[in-house]
C-alpha cells in the first residue's frame, strides 16, 4: 500500500477592519491549486476567531492579511492565543502593506514570514509547503 | 452604394499592404509575440483603420465636445476654460493631523479637498471601541464625533472649497456632522460644494466596507439623494465607484461594466422612491481607475461617458441635459504600485494621470510613490500633486479638447468596450439584476477570476511589472516613514470621554430613540441624523441604532 500523503491545511485569515481581500483571495487560489487545502475565514476576524477556526480546523499554517496597517497589534497577537491554546506549533505566515522596519519586530513575535507587496506566488507556495513537512 | 465601395477599396488596398509590405517585414523582423495585449488581457490588432469602425456615423459616435452622447468630454471647452480640480485624498491619525495635512496641501496648489477615514469610522465604530483596536488613524483620518469635523476643517473655509468624502455604509451620518459643522460656522447648505461616496453596492462587491443588508443601505442612500436635492442642492450625494471594484482585480471593461450597471440601479430605487429622475440624476457622480494601459483607460472614459447619456436620456427619459452628463474623479492605481524600486511609481503615476486627463476627468488624484508602504509622507504627496501641475501647465495636454478623439485605434476600442459592457448588463439582467447578483457572489466571483489571472501572468512572466519580475536590482528601498503617534490616539479617545460626559444627556437620548423610531418605519432617515448629530451622538453611537434596526450583511465566502 502506498500512503496517501496528508494534505496540508491552511487557514487564510482577515485580521481586524480591513477589507481589501484581493492578495488573500490569489494567495489562497494559488495554495489551493499547488493541491492544499485551504479554508478563508471571510473579513473582520478578531485574533480569537482566527485561532478558534484555524484549532477547529486542524490547520498545519495559517497566512494572515492586512493592508490597513493594523498589522503590529493583530499579528503578534493570534501568535500569543496560539500559544495559550497550545497550539504554538501551527506556522504563521503575514502578508500585506507592511513597512520595512516592522518586519523585525513581527518575526521577534512569532510570525514566520513576511510577505510584501511582488512577492511571487511560488515563494508562498513553498513556505506553506513547509509546514506540512512537521506533520 | 458610395459608402460601401469606398469600404472595398479600403479592403482591397489593406490586403495588398498585408501581402507585401507587411508579410515581407515580418519576414525579416518576426514580432516579439504572438498575441499583444492589454492589461486587461485584452488581444489587440497589429493597426486599425477606417475599416474598424463599423458603419456609425462620427457625429453619432462621438457628437460635440458638450454634446450628446459626449463621447469626446462633457464641456464644449474642456480644460481651455477650467483645469480638472487637482484633489488629493489624505488622511492619517486624528483629525488635527489630517487638517495639518490639508492646509500643506492646500499651501502647494491643490484646489479640492478628499477625506480619507480609517478603517473604524468607515465601519461606523468609534475610536474607543474594542473593533478599532490597531486600527486607529492608520489608513485615513478617525472621526467620530462632531467635534472631530469641526477640527478636521479648523481654518478652511468649506464655503469656498469642495470637500469630498470616501464614505460609504455611514456616508450619511459622516455627511450630516460637515453639514451641522458648517451650520455652526454660519455657512448654509446651499453653498456646500463636495461628494459623498456613499455607494454601497460596490462595496458588496469589491470594497467590502458595508455594515447593513443591500436593502435598508439602498433606503439610506436613496434618503440622502432626496434631502440633497432639496436642501442641498450643490452636493453630489453619491460618486458611484468603479476604482474599488478595478483595485480587487476586474478588468477594464468589468470596472466599465459593474460601475454602470450600478449607476442605473440608483436611478431605479430613486424613481421607485417617487422623486423624479431630473430631480436627482444631475447631482449622481462618478469614480474611475487610471491604470497602466493608457489606450484602454482612454477608451474607458469615452465609452462610459456616451452609454450613460444614452441610458439616462432614452430609457430612463431624463429631461434635464445635465442629467445625462457623467462626471467623474479619477485616481491613479493604487494597485500598480510596486514595494520595489519605489521611486519608479512616479513614472506609473504620471502615465496614469495623463490617461485621465486625456480621458477628460473633471478631478484627480495621484498616488504617492511610497503607498505600497504607507499612507504618503508629505514629500511623497507633494511629487504626486506635482506630477498633475505638470500635466497641466507643461505637457500641453489641455491646450486641445480630447486631442485623441478620431484615433482609429481609439474609437475602435471605445466600440468593444461599450459591446462589452451591454453584454454584461445582459448577464446582470438574467441573473434578476444587481442586488440578487451580489447574493449570488456573480460581481466578487468574476473580479476574484480576473485577479487570479492578472497575477497568474505576472507569474509565467507574460506579463512585465519593471522591477518586481523584470529589471531588478537587490536594494532596499529609505522611505521616511510615516507613524500616527500615540498622543493622538490618547487625545482621541479622552475627547470622546469628554464629550460622552459633558453632552445634555436627554436631548442625546431623545434624538437616538427618534431615529431609531424613524429607522423603524419609512421616514427620510437625514432630518433626524441631523438631530443627533446636533444633540453631540458620536456616530459609533448612530450606527448602533441603525445596526441594531437594520441587521448586518454576510457575504458570500468565495476566493
Amino acid at each position: 500500500m502506498i500512503p496517501i500523503a496528508k494534505k496540508i491545511r491552511v487557514l487564510i485569515a482577515k485580521p481586524g477592519l480591513d477589507g481589501h481581500d484581493r492578495g488573500a483571495k490569489v494567495v489562497a487560489r494559488a495554495l489551493r491549486d499547488a493541491g492544499m487545502e485551504v479554508i478563508y475565514t471571510g473579513l473582520r476576524q478578531t485574533p480569537e476567531d482566527i485561532v478558534e477556526a484555524a484549532i477547529q480546523e486542524d490547520v498545519d499554517a495559517i497566512g494572515l492579511s492586512c493592508l490597513s496597517g493594523a498589522h503590529m497589534t493583530l499579528f503578534p497577537e493570534v501568535v500569543k492565543l496560539l500559544k495559550k491554546r497550545k497550539s504554538g506549533d501551527i506556522l504563521v505566515a503575514g502578508g500585506g502593506i507592511i513597512p520595512e522596519e516592522d518586519v523585525p519586530k513581527l518575526k521577534k513575535a512569532g510570525i514566520k514570514v513576511v510577505f510584501g507587496p511582488g512577492t511571487p506566488l511560488r515563494d508562498i507556495v513553498a513556505f506553506f509547503e513547509t509546514a506540512g513537512k512537521g506533520a | 452604394m458610395r459608402a460601401e465601395d469606398d469600404r472595398k477599396a479600403l479592403e482591397k488596398e489593406r490586403k495588398r499592404w498585408e501581402d507585401t509590405t507587411l508579410r515581407k517585414a515580418v519576414e525579416s523582423l518576426p514580432e516579439r509575440r504572438k498575441e499583444f495585449v492589454t492589461t486587461s488581457s485584452r488581444p489587440l490588432k497589429r493597426l486599425y483603420t477606417p475599416l474598424d469602425l463599423g458603419v456609425k456615423t462620427d457625429e453619432e459616435r462621438l457628437g460635440k465636445p458638450g454634446g450628446f452622447p459626449y463621447t469626446r468630454g462633457i464641456h464644449p471647452t474642456m480644460y481651455r476654460g477650467r483645469l480638472w480640480t487637482m484633489r488629493m485624498f489624505a488622511g492619517y491619525g486624528s483629525a488635527e493631523d489630517t487638517n495639518r495635512r490639508f492646509k500643506y496641501l492646500i499651501a502647494h496648489g491643490e484646489t479640492g479637498l478628499s477625506v480619507a477615514f480609517d478603517m473604524p469610522t468607515l465601519y461606523g465604530y468609534d475610536t474607543d471601541e474594542p473593533e478599532a483596536k490597531g486600527e486607529f488613524g492608520t489608513c485615513g483620518v478617525a472621526v467620530s464625533s462632531l467635534e472631530d469635523m469641526r477640527l478636521l476643517f479648523r481654518g478652511i473655509d468649506v464655503g469656498e472649497v469642495s470637500t469630498s468624502m470616501t464614505i460609504n455604509s455611514p456616508a450619511s451620518v459622516i455627511w450630516a456632522m460637515y453639514l451641522v459643522a458648517a451650520e455652526e460656522r454660519d455657512i448654509p447648505m446651499s453653498k456646500l460644494r463636495g461628494t459623498i461616496q456613499n455607494d454601497i453596492l460596490k462595496e458588496y462587491q469589491a470594497q467590502k466596507e458595508w455594515i447593513f443588508p443591500p436593502e435598508p443601505s439602498m433606503r439610506l442612500v436613496v434618503d440622502t439623494f432626496e434631502f440633497g436635492s432639496k436642501q442641498v442642492p450643490q452636493w453630489n450625494t453619491i460618486s458611484i465607484s468603479g476604482y474599488h471594484i478595478r483595485e480587487a482585480g476586474a478588468t477594464a471593461g468589468q470596472e466599465l461594466a459593474f460601475t454602470l450597471a450600478n449607476g442605473m440601479e440608483y436611478v431605479r430605487w430613486g424613481i421607485d422612491r417617487g422623486l423624479q429622475v431630473d430631480d436627482f440624476a444631475p447631482r449622481l457622480s462618478f469614480f474611475f481607475n487610471a491604470h497602466n494601459d493608457l489606450f484602454e483607460e482612454l477608451a474607458k472614459y469615452r465609452a462610459a461617458r456616451r452609454i450613460w447619456s444614452r441610458e439616462m436620456r432614452d430609457t430612463f427619459g431624463a429631461k434635464n441635459p445635465r442629467s445625462w452628463l457623467l462626471r467623474f474623479h479619477a485616481q491613479t492605481a493604487g494597485v500598480s504600485l510596486t514595494a520595489q524600486q519605489p521611486e519608479i511609481n512616479i513614472v506609473r503615476t504620471t502615465v496614469q494621470a495623463l490617461a485621465a486627463v486625456l480621458g477628460g476627468t473633471q478631478s484627480l488624484h495621484t498616488n504617492a510613490y511610497d503607498e505600497a508602504y504607507q499612507v504618503p509622507n508629505e514629500a511623497a504627496a507633494r511629487i504626486a500633486l506635482r506630477t498633475q501641475q505638470i500635466l497641466a501647465h507643461e505637457s500641453g495636454v489641455a491646450n486641445t479638447v480630447d486631442p485623441l478623439g478620431g484615433s482609429y485605434f481609439l474609437e475602435s476600442l471605445t466600440d468593444e468596450l461599450e459591446d462589452e459592457a451591454y453584454r454584461y448588463f445582459d448577464r446582470i439582467q438574467e441573473l434578476g439584476g444587481v442586488i440578487p447578483a451580489i447574493r449570488k457572489g456573480f460581481f466578487q466571483q468574476e473580479i476574484a477570476n480576473s485577479a487570479y489571472r492578472y497575477q497568474r501572468e505576472i507569474e509565467d512572466k507574460e506579463r512585465v511589472i519593471v522591477g518586481v519580475n523584470d529589471f531588478v536590482v537587490d536594494e532596499q528601498p529609505e522611505l521616511e516613514p510615516l507613524r500616527v503617534s500615540e498622543a493622538s490616539l490618547k487625545a482621541q479617545v479622552e475627547r470622546l470621554r469628554r464629550i460622552r460626559r459633558t453632552r445634555d444627556a436627554k436631548k442625546h437620548a431623545r434624538s437616538l430613540d427618534q431615529l431609531r423610531k424613524g429607522c423603524e418605519g419609512d421616514a427620510n432617515t437625514m432630518p433626524l441624523i441631523l438631530d443627533a448629530v446636533r444633540a453631540k451622538a458620536t456616530l459609533g453611537e448612530i450606527i448602533d441604532v441603525m445596526r441594531e434596526t437594520f441587521g448586518v450583511w454576510e457575504e458570500p465566502l468565495l476566493y
